[in-house]
């Protein structure tokens, strides 16, 4: 199990809040989660990440105790609470759907979890507003669900789920029914709720950018399993293996075999790898990795390191920078990916059909062991 | 990583989740509605079927009762009867709720919404009233005797006819929906690739609509197999399983050999009811979720034809209530034919008078209520319970089986159950409750899928949000399952009075001097000769079951305007 131990981006009193040990839940025969270990901090923002299907509805599940694990324990604050029935547990909930009650105005939807708190009528009156206002909503309280916009609506699940200050909030995929322009900004209302109130959040979701850019910490989940735990700039640099530098941010995956102590062949090519390739023997079968955005076109010397002549099969302008479809002789069918800046795209008049010397910049080549 | 390999670590200690308080509640609400189902369905059940396996002293005989069954000619033949008259009768009523129901989807022609209420109202009348109608048209004196060439009524021919009439709007609702779902794309294509109507109707249509079509076919096969009213009245010494029971029971006091001809009797409902259930499953993968509905195009000459053919089919229908009506206001067919109210004196005849209707009325509306809270409750923890899977099946399953049930059978199987000595519940016997507790079972399951489909339509998660929020499901369940539902709530309760003032099947074993009913007292009156009264009995069971469903529109259109703000259309 890879379980890094980095605390909270800010945090420097890092408290235990959740501890997630050895769950495992079945379906009949099907493992949907195997053998998860897992410590989240107070006031963390944490994000589960994976492929669909992999189990994070599972597990956000298994916490809240809507459908609980079939083995392990999890302790929360301090508590046991493994067994107990969800509404014994300490949370809020966002779903997808957003479960918004139709036939309840917005203040009666935020309030709902209030009125069974034996809170005088004026008090409850009181939070709601207060909720309202936090999420912007001030002035939308007397509409209907069904009168609102998704982002809306999203809003209102949000206040309601905060209503009863939960220790913990839980969000399955709460952006994910709304179109982007909405989703990027409802990711920092989010977030700047999360820095506001500081609670503790664990947000499912399938999207990688959503992931990057809102967590503390992402879990990357696969096949009901944990493949990494790390802040995003980790996830991105350092993926422990070919999976998760997959599925976060694009990468280039080529063949190849060890050729030393820190150099590898892919095609015709010999690399260096300044980070070594990690204790491999000689004659391994490994995939070379690198992201497109590290491959270097500027500057480079022909016969430099690690550099060799490239076609430009295809560029493609994506806003704010191209991406290129490099073929390579010397590594015969494989092609690579490569983001060029604007500026790089312009001062060596990169067109498609070019040949250019490009270089893999040693130290960012990441060798992972071919399964 | 991990090793692929599905052992438990060790040390991880098996969940033993604990109950929460909205659990135990829940499990304590399903037990109670397994022993009223068990009570009400099953223990009944299974006292008719060992009553069958015993003799008039009680003693079990084994087979000897089915032995003598198929031993005496006249009881033996009617199986052969009652096949002859389902299959013919379903034949018809498939054919013209088929064309009926292409019309009203497929063509453009105007009124459409007219000719679907005149479909329905066969379902506002027992079954008895359309074939005191017949009797009325081409009986003895009838008034248009000479259109059957000779021929009598009083038999298969009559039975048959007012089995089309009664049966016609439950085979059409279903091949309506059936033909509504089709999906508009696949006429596009037969177009675009220049295929003849007439292939196109063959080859799309048909096979779209073939899953409603067979559904509809065992629907109305078993209707006609378990019906009594008609043949009762109009089926003269043509005998059936359904009249079987009945004299057995009523005539004869045999009950031995009434409880065999009952289970006769469940042998084709139940099997048409397996099969309906197995092909059901197969429509639901056939349904593509982008399907495109199909909208018709004006075709002067087709529409016109459609048209007419409604118009001929709906004056059938209005005709055989207006005859009816007509009778009832008639001193004396057709000697006197002066109009008078003399026939609604039910208070002079034989048949429990106006307390009868006055029962009848009660006993709907208790049905509604209680039928209604019960079903909708039972609906709602058998779809939102949490665990308990074994108790949640067993249930789940008592909820379906009173559809494979005739009526007759039911009630039968209620006075053995509750008039036996042994029984602590005889007490009910004989009372209105008994009456409204076989109401509400013998028209549960259509309830109970409607209550479930309703319910299968509100998110999921309303309950996991409650629970997060430590609001109790009860609260959740009055405050939004409730409201969102209210719908489908006036649906079940208004399907259940209607039902409840129509029935006779049922509640003709098991009624008292005390409690007899507007339905019951139609049979009666018509047996002891006075059908002018039965006749306008039958337009009071009429009037009030469309008087009731014009509330029901009303309030549903009143409830809709009330919630347009947040109800999502
Ligand atoms: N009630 C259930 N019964 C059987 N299998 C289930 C059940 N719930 C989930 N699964 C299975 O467990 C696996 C994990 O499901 P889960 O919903 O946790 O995935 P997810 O990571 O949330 O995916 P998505 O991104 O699509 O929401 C899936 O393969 C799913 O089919
Ligand atoms: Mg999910």
């Amino acid at each position: 199990m890879v379980t890094q131990e980095t605390p909270a981006g800010s945090g420097n009193q890092r408290t235990r809040y959740l501890k997630i040990e050895n769950i495992t839940k079945k379906f009949g025969d099907f493992v949907a989660l195997q053998d998860i270990s897992l410590d989240i901090y107070k006031g963390e923002f944490i994000c589960f990440l994976g492929p669909s299907g992999c189990g994070k509805t599972t597990l956000l599940r298994a916490i809240a105790g809507l459908d609980i694990q079939t083995s392990g324990r999890i302790e929360q604050g301090g508590k046991d609470i493994s067994n107990l029935p969800a509404a014994e547990r300490n949370f809020g909930i966002v779903f997808q759907s957003y479960a918004l009650f139709p036939n309840l105005t917005v203040s009666k939807n935020v309030g709902y979890g209030l009125v069974n708190r034996r809170m005088g009528k004026a008090a409850i009156g009181e939070r709601v507003a207060e909720l309202l206002d936090l999420v912007g909503l001030s002035d939308q309280g007397s509409k209907y669900p069904a009168q609102l916009s998704g982002g809306e609506q999203q809003r209102v699940a949000l206040a309601r789920a905060l209503a009863t200050s939960p220790g913990l909030l839980l969000l399955d995929e709460p952006l994910s029914a709304l179109d982007a322009k909405v989703r990027v900004f409802l990711r920092q209302e989010i977030k700047a709720l999360h820095r506001r109130l500081g609670v503790t959040t664990i947000m499912v979701t399938h999207d990688q950018e959503e992931a990057l850019t809102m967590a503390d910490r992402i879990v990357v989940m696969n096949q009901g399993t944990i493949e990494q735990v790390g802040t995003p700039i980790e996830i991105y640099r350092n993926p422990m293996n070919r999976c998760v530098g997959d599925f976060v941010g694009i990468m280039n995956c080529l063949s190849g075999v060890v050729t030393g102590a820190a150099s590898v062949r892919v095609g015709a090519m010999e690399f260096d790898c300044a980070n070594g390739v990690g204790g491999l023997t000689e004659g391994q079968a490994v995939t070379v990795c690198l992201r497109p955005e590290e491959i270097a076109v500027r500057g480079v010397a022909s016969g430099g390191a690690n550099s060799f002549e490239a076609r430009i099969s295809r560029l493609e302008f994506l806003g704010s920078f191209y991406r290129a479809t490099l073929e390579a002789e010397r590594l015969g069918d494989m092609k690579i990916t490569a983001d060029f800046s604007i500026n790089e795209v312009r001062d060596l008049t990169l067109d498609e059909g070019a040949t250019i010397q490009i270089a893999l910049p040693g130290e960012h080549i990441r060798i992972f062991a071919e399964a | 990583m991990t090793e692929g390999v599905t052992t438990l670590s060790a040390a991880a200690p098996l969940a033993r989740p604990i109950l929460s308080r909205d659990d135990w509640i829940m499990r304590w609400g399903m037990l109670v509605l397994g022993v009223w189902l068990s009570v009400a369905v099953v223990l009944p059940l299974y006292t008719l079927l060992s009553k069958g396996l015993e003799d008039h002293a009680g003693r079990f005989v084994g087979l000897a009762n089915f032995a003598e069954f198929f031993a005496t000619p006249v009881l033996f033949n009617s199986i052969y009867n009652s096949l002859t008259i389902a299959i013919i009768s379903t034949v018809i009523t498939i054919t013209l709720a088929f064309v009926y129901a292409y019309a009203l989807t497929r063509s453009c022609m105007p009124g459409k919404g007219i000719f679907k209420g005149i479909a329905m109202v066969p379902i506002l009348a027992p079954s008895l009233l359309p074939a005191i109608s017949l009797v009325y048209l081409f009986g003895n004196q009838g008034m248009i005797k000479g259109v059957l060439m000779g021929e009598t009524i009083y038999g298969p021919i009559g039975i048959v006819m007012g089995e089309v009439f009664w049966t016609f709007p439950h085979a059409l609702i279903i091949i309506i929906t059936a033909l509504s779902m089709a999906d508009a794309r696949l006429y596009e294509a037969a177009e675009s690739l220049g295929t003849s109507k007439l292939r196109t109707f063959f080859t799309v249509t048909l096979p779209g609509a073939r899953y409603g079509v067979i559904s509809a076919c065992f629907v109305v096969f078993t209707l006609v197999i378990t019906d009594f009213g008609v043949p009762k009245v109009i089926g003269g010494q043509y005998n059936v399983l359904a009249t079987d029971v009945y004299k057995q029971v009523i005539g004869q006091q045999n009950f031995q050999m009434g409880a065999v001809v009952g289970m006769v009797l469940l042998v084709p409902a139940v099997l048409a009811f397996i099969a309906d259930r197995i092909i059901q499953r197969k429509q639901v993968a056939l349904i593509s979720a982008r399907a495109v509905p199909y909208h018709p195009k004006p075709k002067t000459r087709f529409d016109m034809a459609m048209m007419g053919f409604c118009c001929v089919v709906g004056f059938m229908i209005l005709g055989i209530i207006a005859v009816d009506a007509f009778a009832s206001f008639i001193q004396l067919w057709p000697y006197n034919l002066t109009l008078t109210l003399y026939n609604y004196d039910f208070d002079l005849r034989d048949g429990g008078g106006w307390a009868s209707y006055r029962n009848s009325i009660v006993m709907a509306s208790y049905t509604a209520v209680i039928g209604t809270v019960i079903i909708f409750a039972g609906a709602y923890l058998v779809e939102k319970i949490r665990g308990f899977t074994v108790i949640r099946s067993l249930v789940q399953f008592m909820c379906i089986i009173p559809l494979a049930v005739p009526g007759l059978v039911l009630g039968l199987a209620y006075i053995f159950f509750f008039n036996h000595p042994d029984n602590p519940l005889e007490f009910v016997y004989g009372t209105m409750a008994i009456l409204v507790i076989c109401t509400v079972t013998h028209f549960y399951t259509v309830s109970h899928l409607t209550a479930t489909t309703a319910l299968k339509q509100m998110d999921p998660e309303f309950e996991a949000v409650s629970m997060s929020l430590k609001v109790p499901f009860y609260k959740t369940f009055w405050r939004v399952t409730v409201p969102v539902c209210v719908p489908a709530i006036l649906d079940i309760s208004i399907y259940l009075f209607v039902n409840a003032m129509t029935t006779v099947s049922a509640v003709v074993f098991i009624y008292s001097a005390d409690t007899t009913l507007a339905s019951v007292a139609v049979l009666n009156m018509d047996d002891a000769g006075e059908v002018a009264s039965a006749a306008a009995m039958g337009m009071m069971i009429v009037c009030t079951s469309a008087g009731v469903r014009v509330l029901h529109a009303l309030l549903t259109r009143g409830i809709a305007r009330a919630s347009q703000a947040w109800r999502v259309r």
